[in-house]
């Protein structure tokens, strides 16, 4: 059972990597985003480093939620997730599988990016590591919430917009406790608290989302 | 649905005095089955049964319910009313026992056109039926496909990906096949090479279920068919 875990995890890198437009997209998307802002904003830096938690989460969230679309898209449409129904491994364990390897790839390029985008911001170094925590413990919520709402639109034609829909009020609590924790950090007032509460979320998100996405992709193909 | 009071159509087994294979405990039997899609009903009342050594061709024109059909049988789709059972007991709760028993090919095969055709199938029997690496590459050879194993499949042809899934059929498969339109793209040998394969596969105790508008030359001897077109009301 393990052994599918790992083909398949093996098998999704595989095709990322002879496929990196997708890859690199959403990070693309990511890095353009944030450097709007003070092009927008105007390059006080006072104010773009008090703004930073804030934009950086934001654009995060957005870049994860383009990424998402795709994550079941090309399996759907090629018979995959027929496979994988009918299978005699429980379908919860194929989706974590699945979502961890969309992470591996796109959630963890995003984390590794984000510091140097931070810093463009204005955010101070000593912010860096509590960055990377809170994205480390958030963006792992973020694909794996979105993967239900994923399942759910993958039989529609035009699922995007209604994905977004669906899947940004469910981001709100991270949203809230990830930037909550960098405001926190830059005002130099203990961030464990927000931490905790981050990893209970993932820890939440781990155990029960696989089970709502594997229903959701039986709905889908059973369309 | 004006079809309510019409008797239950069964499709007795082919009558030839050889087959007494469906007189066994079916294995795969449809009761009463009805579905209905956009408000339309593509059949109704609808009963088969399949045992051992049995081959059931669904044909029928475009939109008649095939695919929908099969899909039901796999235990895809739920019907609008009606059952379908494996060896007796509703398909929805036994889905570990349909998982060892079936092979299901739909019409998009679940075939990779990034991965080659050995990455596509080592993952394929990863997921339903352990097979070794020599025994993968006996099957691209026995569907012709020597020399292309290391191939992204996307540069295959349309025949010889469809030739990638159906090299499944060639590895330690369950009895139960359920093939959506298996000769698709096939060339006439690659036809000839598979109705072949699907008659000595009943000859062996198998069962296969397909659909496909072609007239199959070579059958079994539990050979029947099953024209949807005659079913609706």
């Amino acid at each position: 059972m393990s052994n599918v875990f790992t083909l398949l995890v093996a098998r999704e890198a595989r095709l990322l990597f002879r496929r990196p437009a997708e890859l690199a997209n959403p990070l693309v998307f990511f890095a353009i985003v944030i450097a709007l802002f003070p092009l927008a904003v105007g390059p006080e830096s006072q104010l773009l480093q008090t703004l930073s938690p804030g934009l950086i989460w934001v654009a995060a969230l957005l870049a994860v939620l383009l990424s998402l679309d795709g994550m079941f898209r090309s399996d759907f449409e090629d018979g995959s997730l027929e496979q994988w129904v009918l299978s005699s491994h429980p379908l919860a364990l194929l989706v974590l599988a699945k979502v961890l390897a969309h992470w591996l790839f796109s959630g963890l390029a995003l984390v590794l990016l984000a510091p140097l985008l931070a810093l463009m911001l204005g955010l101070p170094g000593h912010c860096i590591p509590v960055l990377l925590m809170t994205l480390l413990l958030g963006t792992p919520v973020l694909s794996l919430l979105g993967a239900v709402g994923a399942a759910l639109t993958v039989g529609l034609k035009r699922g995007g917009l209604l994905l977004a829909l669906l899947i940004l009020p469910l981001y709100i609590p991270v949203l809230i406790l990830g930037s909550g924790a960098l405001q926190a950090s830059l005002q130099g007032l203990p961030v464990v608290g927000y931490l905790l509460w981050m990893a209970s979320l993932a820890a939440l998100a781990v155990t029960l989302t696989p089970f709502a996405t594997a229903a959701g992709l039986a709905i889908s193909v059973g369309e | 649905m004006q079809g309510k009071n019409l008797p239950p159509r069964i499709f007795s087994p082919a009558p030839s005095p050889k087959v007494s294979l469906s007189l066994n405990s079916p294995l795969l039997e449809a009761v009463a089955l009805a579905c209905e899609r956009d408000w339309r009903m593509l059949f109704e009342r609808l009963e088969l049964r399949l045992a051992a050594g049995e081959m059931l061709q669904i044909s029928g024109p475009n939109g008649s319910g095939k695919t929908s059909l099969l899909r039901l049988l796999a235990g895809l789709m739920q019907p609008t009313a009606g059952d379908v059972l494996l060896n007796g007991q509703p398909l929805a709760k036994q889905r570990a026992e349909l998982a060892r028993n079936l092979l299901w090919i739909g019409h998009a095969a679940g075939i990779k056109g990034l991965l080659t055709a050995e990455e596509n199938l080592i993952w394929l029997c990863a997921l339903h039926q352990p097979a070794s690496r020599d025994a993968i590459w006996q099957a691209l050879e026995q569907v012709g496909l020597r020399g292309f194993e290391d191939v992204p499949c996307h540069t295959l042809s349309a025949g010889q990906q469809r030739r990638v899934a159906l090299a499944r059929l060639y590895l330690a498969a369950p009895p139960l096949w359920i093939l959506d339109e298996p000769f698709t793209a096939l060339d006439k040998a690659g036809v000839a090479q598979l109705e072949r394969h699907l008659a000595q596969h009943c000859e062996n105790g198998g069962m296969v279920v397909l659909t496909t508008h072609h007239t199959l030359a070579n059958t079994p001897d539990g050979y029947r068919e099953l024209d949807l077109g005659q079913q609706q009301p």
